[in-house]
């Protein structure tokens, strides 16, 4: 795999969480039963930055949660190694909540479908609302994103890499290309 | 990560990080089991066959509901009503259940060594549900995972067993299990009860109670199994209630924190005080309600990810 292009710096990202928390007060008419949901593991920083960018634009700290997807994944039984699970945590009633759910990026939608799958065994949300970083096309299932950061038409030989400083050590958004 | 095993028949093989995976792993089942909806479709298109060739009820129901809790499908087998009592042998009848695409068997049998060949008849992940005297892994697993709730931790901790160590598969696979995660172990009963070789590693063998329990951290009672004692044993059922009972008095030689374990079923006030057994001290209910994500980790540790 080889780097072909850096797609967003880090002020680029900031930039797109500033305009996504916009969209979302604006969507919502403030941030009143509002909650974020991160799923692992790069939507976890995503929800808490835009909790904070919430926070300064309104003044009221919306809660976030965690969520793990692994136990809903749809390719269980065809993996041939064993996904790490991690801990969901949601420390909220969800079912007073608009909730927007965040990942890093959005590519053929099984995380989605199963991210809803677990959303909706801990309650019934008043709504459900999605926002990556990243929009790379090649849907498999009819699932779009609320709120996008880029937009970037990919190849399938393409990957694309959301790097977070809380997981990664530095913002960036980049394009590689398999070999 | 997978655990690298296809079985869980007893814990030759297995690294003491695999093991802690299955610890790390019930923290996210005990959380789905905190949920409105208990269910998670980890296991959706997976059968399970429970084939228990000797009574149980806390275990077959345990790993029942824990395989249903995954969205695995579920085949009961017990002995009691079935083809055995006209004389059809342990590998013809896994070989006939086998015959129903099943993915995994669970096995109970009263002998020793019986998961081992239930695994090689069949060919699919098998965990023992207890075999004979010598394993039943998932209930150490949830001794274990009550001690590491309850401590934070297990390697250090003072754990003492008490009872009939000979006859006590429980006693043998949390002796290994324990050995291998750190904890000091003692193993205490009569002499008649108390297999000398089991001493190895960590692991002590004492007839001397009030020594085995001094500054202990968790005291495990385990049952007397009465329709194994016409052996000449024991004197008495009641002699031995007065030298080997765990009660209140006894606990006092424990550290201030110690907690009281039993794998069930209990004979109150005979290896175990019956308002112990109801104390503040005790985690026996603890055992039973970790012992279902313990066994959904079991399974989700050996079947998925294994194609």
């Amino acid at each position: 795999m080889h780097h072909k292009a850096q797609i967003l710096d880090a002020h680029e990202m900031k930039r797109a969480m500033t305009r996504i928390a916009h969209e979302i007060l604006e969507r919502n008419k403030g941030a009143a039963d509002l909650a974020l949901v991160g799923i692992h593991t790069r939507g976890i920083p995503l929800a808490e930055q835009l909790a904070q960018k919430i926070a300064e634009l309104e003044g009221i700290q919306v809660p976030t949660g965690k969520l793990d997807i692994t136990l809903y994944r749809d390719d269980l039984s065809e993996i041939s190694r064993q996904p790490i699970i991690r801990r969901t945590e949601i420390n909220f009633d969800i079912g007073t909540k608009k909730i927007v759910l965040l990942d890093d990026v959005l590519f053929t939608g099984r995380t989605i479908r199963a991210a809803l799958d677990a959303l909706t065994d801990l309650g019934r949300p008043k709504s459900i609302q999605l926002a990556v970083m990243v929009d790379r096309g090649h849907r498999e299932l009819p699932i779009r994103a609320d709120y996008v950061g880029k937009n970037l038409p990919t190849s399938k030989t393409e990957v694309v890499k959301v790097k977070l400083a809380e997981t990664d050590g530095e913002d960036v958004v980049e394009l590689w290309e398999l070999e | 990560m997978g655990t690298g095993v296809k079985h869980l028949l007893d814990f030759q093989g297995w690294s003491v990080e695999a093991l802690q995976g299955i610890l790390d792993t019930a923290d996210v089942m005990k959380e789905v089991l905190e949920r409105p909806v208990k269910k998670v479709p980890a296991l959706q298109g997976i059968t399970v066959c429970t084939a228990f060739f000797e009574n149980s009820t806390r275990t077959r129901t345990s790993f029942e509901l824990a395989a249903r809790r995954m969205s695995a499908d579920v085949l009961t087998f017990a002995a009691g009503a079935s083809s055995l009592s006209k004389g059809e042998s342990l590998r013809d009848t896994i070989e006939t259940l086998n015959a129903y695409k099943v993915d995994a068997f669970i096995v109970r049998h009263h002998a020793s060594g019986a998961a081992h060949q239930v695994a090689k008849f069949s060919g699919k992940s098998t965990i023992n549900a207890g075999d004979g005297r010598r394993a039943h892994p998932t209930q150490a697993l949830l001794d274990a995972y009550t001690m590491l709730k309850e401590f934070g931790r297990i390697e250090g901790l003072k754990v003492t067993i008490v009872g009939d160590i000979l006859h006590s598969r429980v006693a043998r696979s949390n002796a290994e299990l324990l050995d291998l995660l750190g904890a000091d172990v003692t193993l205490c009963g009569p002499a008649t009860l108390l297999p000398k070789e089991l001493a190895k590693g960590r692991v002590k063998v004492t007839t001397d109670l009030q020594a085995a329990v001094k500054d202990a951290d968790v005291v495990m009672s385990l049952r007397l199994q009465q329709e194994r004692m016409n052996g000449g044993f024991l004197p008495s059922m009641s002699e031995y209630a007065l030298t080997y009972q765990v009660n209140e008095k006894l606990l006092e030689r424990a550290k201030d924190h110690a907690i009281v374990l039993h794998p069930g079923p209990m004979n109150r006030d005979l290896e175990i005080s019956g308002s112990l057994a109801d104390s503040a001290r005790s985690r026996i209910i603890a055992q039973v309600e970790y012992g279902q994500a313990i066994r959904m980790s079991v399974l989700y540790h050996l079947l998925v990810g294994k194609k």
